[in-house]
C-alpha cells in the first residue's frame, strides 16, 4: 500500500481529465463522478493513518536531474502531519463537492465549478505529499492557480476578477521570497528533500544567519499563502467566489498551507531564535489586528474571512512559540469547523440571497439544521467547553503560559474574547431576532447540502478530544505528528483554561446584552467611538495606503518607462536614422557638385578616347551585374545539388 | 547515414518556394497546400532526426563537411546537438503553424508563402551551420523575407516597421562579420569552421574587442535593452505568421549566437563581459515587464513581455553556469512555444473583432470561450506556472545563477525573482481586461472556432503540458550538449 499513496493525488487528477472532456455534456453525471472521487480520496487518506501509525513514516524517491552535486528530486512521503492533512483536505473536500451539488445547481458553468475542484484537490493532495519543498513549491502555485479560477469563477462581475487577480498577485509576492529560500537551502544543501535539509541545518558548520534566512523567506511564501499581516489583503477579498470554494480553498485547506509549511518545515525553524520570534509576532498581530477588522464588518463571509486570518494567526504564533503540536492540532480542528460555518452562510446565503447580515434576521426557526449547525461551529470557533475548538485554543494558550510568555498569552486571550463577540454577533443578529425583507421566504436548503452540515458539526466537536490532556497515548496526536519523539501528553493548566473560558463567555454575554433581538444600526454607536468604528470598519484603511504607497507609484513607474523607451531609447534610435539621412543628402550636394564635377571633367576627357573604345563593352552596368549574380547563384545551386545528391 | 539529412532538412522549404513560384496565376490559391506540405515534411524530417538523435552524445551529430571555397578555408559544414535539436525542431513546427494561421491570406498568396518558406531555410540554416561564412549567409537570408512579410502584409505603419527592422538588424550583423573576419584572421587556424575556432590563439585583448562587434550582432537580435526598440514595432505590424516566427525562432538567433560563438570562441572575453551582461539582461527584465503594465495593445504588450523574458534567458548565458545555460536553451524552446501561441491567439481574436486595443476588448470568455480559455492558458505558462514548460526554463536559470556563488549574481537572481511578480502582474491585468468583464468591441457577430483554428493551437498546447509535466528529457538533452560546449 506504502508504494501507492500516489493514487491520492492521482485520482482526482483522473476526475479532471474525465470532467473536461465528458463535463459540459453530462454535468450531473460529472459532479456525481468526481464527488465518488474524492470520497475514494477519504477512504484512501483514513487508511493511511493506520499505515503510518503500524510502519513508521515511509518515501519514495525519484531523482530527473542531477548537475553537479545538485541532484533535483521528487518524491512523495507520509508522516503522521501528512497523514492528518490528507484527511483534512480529503474530507472537507469531499463535503465540499457533496454540497456543491445543491448549492450550485443553477449555475451555467456547474461542470467547470467541479473540474476547478479536481484540479484543486490534486493539487492539495500533492503539496501534502511533497517531499521536497521543490516539488511544494510546484503544487503550492498549482493551488494558487485554482484559488484564482475560483475566485473568479464568476468573471462577468468585476469585483470578482479583480479578487481573483489580487489573490494571485498578493500570494505571489510572498511566493517571490519563498523561492530564494528554497534558492538558499537547495543550494547549500545540495538537495531540496526535506530530510537531507533539516540533516544538513542542523550540521555543525552551517551558520546561524543562513537558516534564519532562509526561514524566513520561507515564512514569506506562508504569510502570503496564510493570509497573515501584511498580506492578508487578498482573502476578505476572494469572498467574491463561490461560498464552497471560500470554506475548502479560503478556511480549511489552501490558506492553512502556509501554516502547515511552517509546521513541516518546523525543524529547521526552530534552530533560530529569530526566525521563531518572527513567526510568533507576525501570527500574534495577524491574531489580534483581524479580530478587530471582524467585529466590524456586516457580510457574513467578510466576518468569516476575517475570522480565518485572525485563527491562521493563532495557529502561526502557537508555532512561533515552539507549540508545534498545538499549532498543528488547531489547524486540524479550525478546518472542520470553520468549513462548517462557511457552508452554513453559504446555506443562509442560497435561502435568503444576501450576504448582509443587516437583512437578515430570525432564521433560527426557518432554518433548523443550518442554524443548529451554524451554532455549534461558532461554540467550537469560540473555545466554548468540550468542543474541538476548546481543546486546541487551550492548548496553544496553556502553553504559552506554562512558558510564561505573558504578552503572546494576553494577546491570545484578548483574540479569544473578540473571536467569541463577533461571532455571537452573527449568530444574533442572523438568527434571532425579526425576520428582515429578504428572510421571509426564507427555508431550509436541500438534503445534500445539510448532510454535510451535520457531518461537519460532528467533526467541530470530535477530532479536538484526539488533542485532549486525558486522552490515551495511542490516540494522541501529539504521537501520531510528533517529529522529535513522543514526550508526553501536554497536561492540564486549569488557570488559563478558566480564563480563556471566562472571556469566552463574557464575549458571549456583550453581544447578547448588544445585539440579541435588536437591530445593528451605526446610530446605535455613540459619538466618540464613531471614528474608531470607522478605522476598523475600513479595515485599518490597509488597501487604500498599498494603493498609494506601491500601486499608484508603481504604475507611475511603468508610464514614465513607456515614455522613456519612446522617447529616449527609440528617440536615439530615430535620429540616428535622421541624421543618416541628413549626411547622405549633404554628401549628394557635395557628390553632384563637387565630386562629380571633377568626375565630369575628367570623363569629358575619357569619353573621347573611349569613342573609339566603344565597340568593347556592349551593354550597361545592370545588365553586368545580373550576368554576374546570375552566374554566382548558378554556381551555389549547382554545388547544393553536387553536395547532396552526389557523393 | 546515405544521405544528407540536414542538407535536405534546410533546403527542402526552397523547393517548396520553388513549386510555389512555378503554380500558374490561376492556382494561386494552392499556394498555401504546397507550403503546407513541405512544411509538414520538415516537421516529419525533424522529427525523425529527434528520435535518431543520440541523446546520451553531446557532440556534433549528423555532421556534414565539405570544401566549399579551398583558397580561404570555407567549407559548407552542417551538424546538430542538443543546443540546436530544439530550436530546429521548434521551427519546423512554428512554421508549420505559421501557414495554417495564414490559410486565408488573400492578398498575394503565392509571394507570401513562398517568402515564409525561404524564411524558414534561412532559420533552420543558422541553426545548423558551423561554418561562420555559411552562418552568416544564413543569417543575413533571414532578414529578406522578413522584411517583404512586415512590409506588405503587416498593418498601418508596416514601412516604418519593416524598414527599422532591416536598417537595424544589418546594422548589428555587418559589425558581426567584422568580428568573423577579426576571428578568421587573429585565430592564427586559418579557418571559418566554428568547430576549430574554439582551439584559436586570440590574445584575451583582442577577444574583448571581437566580443563587442559580435555582441552588436548578436544583443540586437535578441533584442537586449537598450538595442529593443525594433522589437514592438516589428512585432506590432507583422502578420501574425511573422510575429509567430519573429518570437518563436529570430530573437532565438541573438541567444543562441551567445552559445555558440561567443561562450566556446571567446571564452575570456565572455567572462570579462559577463557582469555587464547580466546587468543588462536583468534591467530587460524589469524594464520590459514595467513597460508591460502600460500597453494598450496586446501585441505591443507581448512583444515588450518578450524583452523581459529574453531577459531571463540572457541572465543565464551571462551567468555562464551549465544548468542556467541549459535552462537558456530549455526558455528558449519554450518562449519559442508560449510566445508563439499568444501571438497565433491574438492574431485569431483580432481576425474576428478588428481590434488589438485593450480597451475595446474584454468579456471574451462569454463571447469565445474557446479563445479566451486558451489565452488564459498561454498567459500562465507565460508568467511561469509549474505544471506547464514556461516554468521550468525560468528556474533552471534562476537556480544555475545563484549557484554561481558570487554576491552579484546571487543579487541580480532577486531582482529577477521580482520580475516575475511583475509578470505574473501585467498577463493578469491583461486577462482581466482582455477575457473577463464586458465585451466593448464593436463587431457583434463573430465568426465560429474553425477546425483549422483548433490545429493550430494543439500541438503547442501539446508541447507546452508535456514540458510541464516531463522536463527531464530535454533537459537532459540539451545539458549533455551544453557541458560538452563550455568544456565541464
Amino acid at each position: 500500500m506504502e508504494k501507492f499513496i500516489w493514487i491520492i493525488p492521482v485520482l482526482p487528477i483522473f476526475g479532471f481529465i474525465i470532467t473536461f472532456f465528458f463535463g459540459k455534456k453530462f454535468p450531473k453525471a460529472a459532479s456525481v463522478f468526481t464527488t465518488v472521487i474524492l470520497g475514494a480520496c477519504v477512504l484512501l487518506s483514513m487508511m493511511s493513518i493506520f499505515i503510518v501509525n503500524s510502519g513508521g513514516p515511509f518515501e519514495i524517491t525519484k531523482n530527473w536531474y542531477v548537475t553537479g552535486k545538485y541532484s533535483i528530486a521528487m518524491g512523495f512521503a507520509a508522516d503522521g502531519l501528512t497523514a492528518m492533512m490528507l484527511n483534512v483536505v480529503s474530507i472537507v473536500s469531499f463535503l465540499v463537492h457533496l454540497y456543491s451539488i445543491g448549492y450550485m445547481h443553477n449555475d451555467s458553468r456547474f461542470w467547470m465549478f467541479f473540474l476547478y475542484l479536481q484540479l484543486f484537490s490534486a493539487s492539495m493532495f500533492g503539496l501534502v505529499l511533497s517531499n521536497n519543498y521543490l516539488q511544494l513549491y510546484i503544487f503550492w502555485e498549482l493551488v494558487g492557480l485554482c484559488s484564482y479560477l475560483l475566485i473568479g469563477f464568476w468573471y462577468e462581475k468585476k469585483s470578482a476578477a479583480d479578487a481573483a487577480k489580487k489573490a494571485f498577485l498578493t500570494t505571489k509576492i510572498g511566493d517571490a521570497g519563498m523561492l530564494i529560500g528554497i534558492f538558499l537551502l537547495f543550494f547549500n544543501t545540495g538537495s531540496a528533500v526535506f530530510k537531507d535539509v533539516f540533516n544538513f541545518a542542523a550540521g555543525p558548520e552551517v551558520s546561524q544567519g543562513l537558516i534564519t534566512a532562509s526561514a524566513i523567506l520561507l515564512f514569506c511564501g506562508a504569510i502570503g499563502k496564510s493570509a497573515q499581516f501584511p498580506l492578508h489583503i487578498w482573502l476578505p477579498d476572494a469572498m467574491e467566489g463561490p461560498t464552497p470554494v471560500s470554506a475548502l480553498i479560503h478556511a480549511a485547506t489552501m490558506v492553512a498551507a502556509g501554516v502547515y509549511l511552517v509546521g513541516r518545515s518546523f525543524p529547521l525553524f526552530s534552530l533560530s531564535a529569530t526566525a521563531m520570534q518572527v513567526v510568533a509576532v507576525v501570527g500574534a498581530f495577524t491574531a489580534i489586528f483581524a479580530a478587530t477588522i471582524a467585529i466590524t464588518q456586516n457580510d457574513i463571509k467578510k466576518v468569516l474571512a476575517y475570522s480565518t486570518i485572525s485563527q491562521l494567526g493563532y495557529m502561526m504564533f502557537a508555532l512561533g512559540m515552539g507549540a508545534y503540536v498545538a499549532g498543528m492540532f488547531h489547524l486540524l480542528t479550525h478546518a472542520f469547523f470553520k468549513a462548517l460555518l462557511f457552508l452554513g452562510s453559504g446555506s443562509v446565503i442560497h435561502a435568503t440571497g444576501t450576504q448582509d447580515i443587516r437583512e437578515m434576521g430570525g432564521l433560527f426557526k426557518k432554518m433548523k439544521v443550518t442554524a443548529i449547525t451554524f451554532i455549534i461551529g461558532t461554540l467550537a470557533l469560540a473555545g466554548f467547553p468540550l468542543t474541538a475548538g476548546f481543546f486546541s485554543k487551550d492548548y496553544i494558550l496553556g502553553f504559552a503560559y506554562a512558558q510564561n510568555k505573558y504578552i503572546f498569552f494576553i494577546i491570545g486571550i484578548i483574540t479569544a474574547f473578540f473571536t467569541a463577540f463577533y461571532m455571537f454577533r452573527v449568530i444574533f443578529v442572523v438568527f434571532f431576532g425579526n425576520p428582515k425583507k429578504d428572510g421571509i421566504h426564507a427555508h431550509e436548503s436541500p438534503k445534500v447540502m445539510t448532510i454535510p452540515l451535520i457531518i461537519l458539526a460532528v467533526l467541530s466537536v470530535v477530532p479536538g478530544y484526539f488533542g485532549a490532556w486525558f486522552i490515551s497515548e495511542r490516540f494522541s496526536i501529539d504521537k501520531f505528528i510528533s517529529f522529535f519523539g513522543f514526550e508526553g501528553q501536554e497536561p492540564l493548566h486549569i488557570i488559563p483554561m478558566v480564563i480563556a473560558v471566562l472571556v469566552g463567555l463574557l464575549g458571549i454575554l456583550i453581544a447578547f446584552i448588544l445585539y440579541f433581538g435588536k437591530p445593528i444600526t451605526n446610530k446605535k454607536i455613540s459619538k466618540w467611538i464613531y471614528p474608531l468604528y470607522k478605522l476598523l470598519h475600513n479595515k485599518y484603511y490597509i488597501d487604500e495606503i498599498y494603493g498609494f504607497i506601491i500601486i499608484k507609484p508603481l504604475m507611475k513607474l511603468a508610464e514614465f518607462i513607456n515614455t522613456f523607451d519612446r522617447v529616449v531609447v527609440d528617440g536615439f534610435v530615430n535620429f540616428i536614422g535622421k541624421l543618416t539621412v541628413i549626411f547622405s543628402r549633404a554628401v549628394d550636394i557635395f557628390d553632384i557638385k563637387a565630386v562629380d564635377g571633377v568626375v565630369n571633367k575628367v570623363a569629358d576627357v575619357t569619353y573621347l578616347s573611349g569613342k573609339k573604345l566603344r565597340l568593347l563593352q556592349t551593354g550597361n552596368t545592370s545588365s553586368y551585374l545580373a550576368i554576374m549574380f546570375g552566374a554566382v547563384a548558378i554556381f551555389v545551386i549547382y554545388l547544393l545539388i553536387k553536395v547532396i545528391f552526389i557523393r | 547515414m546515405g544521405f544528407n539529412i540536414l542538407s535536405i532538412l534546410v533546403f527542402l522549404p526552397i523547393l517548396g518556394l520553388i513549386i510555389t513560384i512555378a503554380l500558374p496565376k490561376s492556382a494561386a490559391g494552392k499556394a498555401k497546400i504546397v507550403a503546407l506540405v513541405f512544411t509538414i515534411l520538415t516537421v516529419i524530417i525533424a522529427s525523425y532526426i529527434w528520435f535518431a538523435f543520440d541523446k546520451t552524445n553531446g557532440s556534433m551529430q549528423f555532421v556534414e563537411k565539405y570544401n566549399w571555397i579551398q583558397g580561404v578555408n570555407i567549407y559548407y559544414h552542417l551538424g546538430i546537438d542538443g543546443i540546436s535539436l530544439p530550436i530546429v525542431f521548434l521551427t519546423c513546427v512554428l512554421s508549420v503553424l505559421g501557414v495554417l494561421v495564414s490559410w486565408n491570406i488573400d492578398n498575394k498568396p503565392k509571394a507570401f508563402f513562398a517568402l515564409l518558406l525561404l524564411l524558414q531555410t534561412g532559420m533552420l540554416g543558422v541553426f545548423v551551420s558551423l561554418d561562420f561564412i555559411l552562418f552568416y549567409i544564413f543569417w543575413e537570408l533571414v532578414l529578406l523575407p522578413m522584411y517583404f512579410l512586415i512590409g506588405i502584409w503587416g498593418s498601418s505603419r508596416r514601412l516604418y516597421a519593416s524598414i527599422k527592422f532591416f536598417i537595424y538588424t544589418l546594422f548589428g550583423s555587418v559589425l558581426m562579420l567584422v568580428g568573423i573576419l577579426i576571428i578568421f584572421f587573429k585565430s592564427g587556424i586559418n579557418s571559418f569552421d566554428m568547430l576549430e575556432l574554439t582551439k584559436n590563439s586570440i590574445a584575451p585583448n583582442t577577444q574583448n574587442w571581437i566580443f563587442l562587434l559580435m555582441f552588436m550582432g548578436f544583443a540586437i537580435k535578441v533584442p537586449m535593452f537598450p538595442l529593443h526598440t525594433w522589437l514592438p514595432d516589428a512585432h506590432t505590424e507583422a502578420p501574425t505568421a511573422g510575429s509567430v516566427l519573429l518570437a518563436g525562432i529570430l530573437l532565438k538567433m541573438g541567444a543562441y549566437g551567445f552559445i555558440r560563438i561567443s561562450i566556446p570562441i571567446l571564452p575570456y572575453a565572455s567572462k570579462s563581459w559577463a557582469p555587464a551582461i547580466s546587468i543588462l539582461a536583468v534591467i530587460g527584465i524589469i524594464y520590459g515587464a514595467l513597460a508591460c503594465l502600460v500597453q494598450k495593445d496586446v501585441k505591443r504588450l507581448i512583444a515588450f513581455s518578450s524583452v523581459s523574458h529574453m531577459g531571463f534567458v540572457m541572465l543565464g548565458i551571462a551567468s555562464l553556469n551549465p544548468t542556467a545555460i541549459t535552462g537558456s536553451v530549455l526558455q528558449m524552446f519554450n518562449h519559442g512555444c508560449i510566445t508563439g501561441m499568444l501571438f497565433l491567439i491574438i492574431g485569431m481574436i483580432y481576425d474576428r473583432t478588428h481590434t488589438r486595443q485593450i480597451s475595446e476588448l474584454g468579456g471574451l470568455a462569454n463571447k469565445m470561450p474557446f479563445f479566451a480559455g486558451m489565452l488564459a492558458f498561454a498567459s500562465f505558462a507565460s508568467l511561469g506556472l509549474p505544471g506547464l514548460s514556461g516554468f521550468w526554463g525560468e528556474f533552471l536559470i534562476l537556480f544555475g545563477t545563484f549557484k554561481n556563488h558570487t554576491t552579484f549574481y546571487q543579487v541580480m537572481v532577486y531582482i529577477a525573482v521580482f520580475g516575475i511578480v511583475l509578470g505574473a502582474a501585467y498577463l493578469l491585468w491583461m486577462l482581466q481586461r482582455v477575457i473577463f468583464g464586458e465585451y466593448k468591441g464593436q463587431v457583434q457577430e463573430f465568426r465560429k472556432v474553425s477546425a483549422v483554428d483548433i490545429i493550430t493551437l494543439i500541438p503547442l498546447i501539446i508541447i507546452i503540458i508535456f514540458i510541464g509535466v516531463y522536463p527531464s528529457g530535454m533537459v537532459n538533452i540539451i545539458a549533455g550538449s551544453v557541458s560538452k560546449l563550455i568544456g565541464m
